[in-house]
């Protein structure tokens, strides 16, 4: 389900490195969280993009979430085709359903996020949480 | 069921089952299945239950035969909105109110507060469920669970009967702009009611549908919820709700009130948009007219079935007028919309 070479926040984004750029987009659990997905808006390529920063906004029926950066970096193409079609990202969330792909601006801040596993395991508290 | 839980006035509630457009499309084609027990229900009895009922609301229950419903707002001495509700005339001597859930208790004590007619006033709430049924689809559905005649029972009259054996309150009402019914009936039956309508409903398309569908069903229909389009800062006119407004019917709560509103003319008037830029207008968002804030989304949605992005307002009675260009307040955006009539859309005949 979680790809095990991606690396995850705890706002429910992936990020894919390859070499010095990476792809980002929401996970499977942000998905289906958010619902059937209407609306993405994102930022324009050249942005520069501050870690913790919000980019972008993802619109379910009911509810407006806003995107974090993993990291820091500058855009280097959004996913177009999400315009027409935002429902790719609650069908394929983590491949055609990506977001953005940046420029590393410093690739150390990798090492702060979160593997598959652990990844998974927030999602585990996380619900352990909503049962009481 | 896989069912997207949220608690709401004590109440664990599902959003959404299979998808918000899904169940919002079945209850528009086929038809929808909804756990509403949540609802609040007041019950009033006595020889001065009409009189109570007829102070503290603005439509005219005297007009009620037995077995109809008539929407209405429970009024504040000022003209605005305790709360809406539905009045079913049971007999001349005992009417139900089904009201909104955050409002029951609240409600029933200002209705407590009113009774200077001597009526038995009942909250009533633990002694019933509510499952809705809505679409095209619903007659056929709920006949196959009960012996009386579905044809015979007109939009907004209601029966008593059993449905799957259970003896039921039978509307046909409901909170989609749909064909449909609404169910009231004891509590201990709920699971086994909404297992039998699922079953009964299956080969016609009957889905399960959480809160999320029907905000968006009712959004589409332009029919108001308590607490956005309608509270107890706005009166009937400016909801639009005149034909729930009987001034003629005698004295009751806030009519000399919505009387000078009426004679004085109103400020702001509640109106319907449609966005024409590609943005989501939402509940809260800023009406602008050149950069100034001139009004409030009170509701805004994608709406699944008209696949437009729409929205209800409250703007200055000036500019209120259908073609109106407006603009909504969405994060950094100024987005155009166009205020169009309500409601949205009309259940074809």
């Amino acid at each position: 389900m979680y790809p095990s070479e991606y690396r995850y926040t705890r706002e429910h984004e992936w990020i894919k490195v390859e070499g010095s750029t990476a792809t980002v987009g929401i996970t499977d659990y942000a998905q289906h969280e958010l619902g059937d997905i209407v609306y993405v808006e994102l930022p324009k390529v050249g942005a520069r993009l501050a870690a913790s920063q919000p980019f972008g906004t993802v619109e379910s029926v009911k509810a407006v979430s806003e995107v974090y950066a993993p990291v820091s970096g500058e855009v280097i193409a959004a996913n177009d085709t999400l315009a027409q079609s935002p429902e790719i990202i609650n069908k394929d969330p983590h491949g055609a359903g990506w977001l953005i792909r940046i420029q590393l601006a410093n690739p150390a801040e990798l090492s702060g996020l979160m593997d598959a596993a652990a990844y998974q395991a927030y999602l585990a508290e996380k619900s352990k949480e909503a049962a009481f | 069921m896989g069912a997207k839980m949220v608690s709401f006035g004590g109440w664990e509630m599902p959003v959404e089952y299979s998808g918000i457009i899904a169940e919002h499309l079945a209850a528009r084609t086929a038809a929808g299945l909804f756990d509403v027990s949540h609802m609040g229900e007041i019950e009033i009895r006595g020889p001065g239950a009409l009189d109570l009922v007829q102070k503290i609301t603005c439509n005219d229950a005297a007009r009620l035969a037995v077995g109809q419903a008539q929407y209405s707002g429970l009024m504040t001495a000022q003209g605005t909105f305790v709360d809406d509700l539905l009045v079913h005339k049971i007999s001349d001597t005992h009417y139900l109110l089904c009201v909104n859930a955050a409002n029951q208790d609240s409600d029933y004590e200002y209705i407590c507060s009113q009774n200077a007619f001597g009526a038995q006033v009942e909250n009533a709430g633990s002694r019933y469920t509510q499952l809705a049924l809505q679409g095209p689809r619903a007659a056929t559905i709920l006949q196959r669970l009960t012996s009386v005649s579905l044809d015979a029972l007109r939009y907004y009259r209601f029966t008593f009967g059993q449905v799957n054996a259970v003896h039921c309150l039978i509307a046909r009402t409901g909170y989609t702009g749909e064909d449909g019914f609404e169910l009231y009936f004891s509590p201990e039956h709920s699971e086994a009611m909404w297992n039998a309508l699922l079953e009964a409903g299956r080969a016609e398309g009957l889905v399960p549908c959480g809160l999320g569908a029907r905000n968006t069903l009712r959004l589409e229909a332009g029919m108001c919820l308590y607490g956005h389009e309608i509270d107890n800062t706005t009166t009937p006119w400016e909801a639009r709700l005149d034909w729930i407004c009987k001034l003629d019917k005698g004295d009751f709560l806030g009519r000399a009130a919505l009387l000078r509103q009426q004679q004085q003319g109103l400020e702001r008037i509640l109106v319907g948009f449609e966005m024409t830029d590609a943005l989501i207008a939402r509940d809260n968002c800023p009406v602008l007219a050149n950069s100034k804030t001139i009004g409030r989304v009170t509701s805004g949605s994608p709406a699944p079935f008209l696949k437009k992005n729409l929205g209800m307002a409250y703007v200055p009675t000036a500019t209120s007028a259908p073609g109106t260009e407006i603009r909504v307040g969405i994060r950094r955006h100024q987005a155009r919309a166009r205020i169009v009539e309500l409601p949205f859309y009309k259940r074809p005949k």
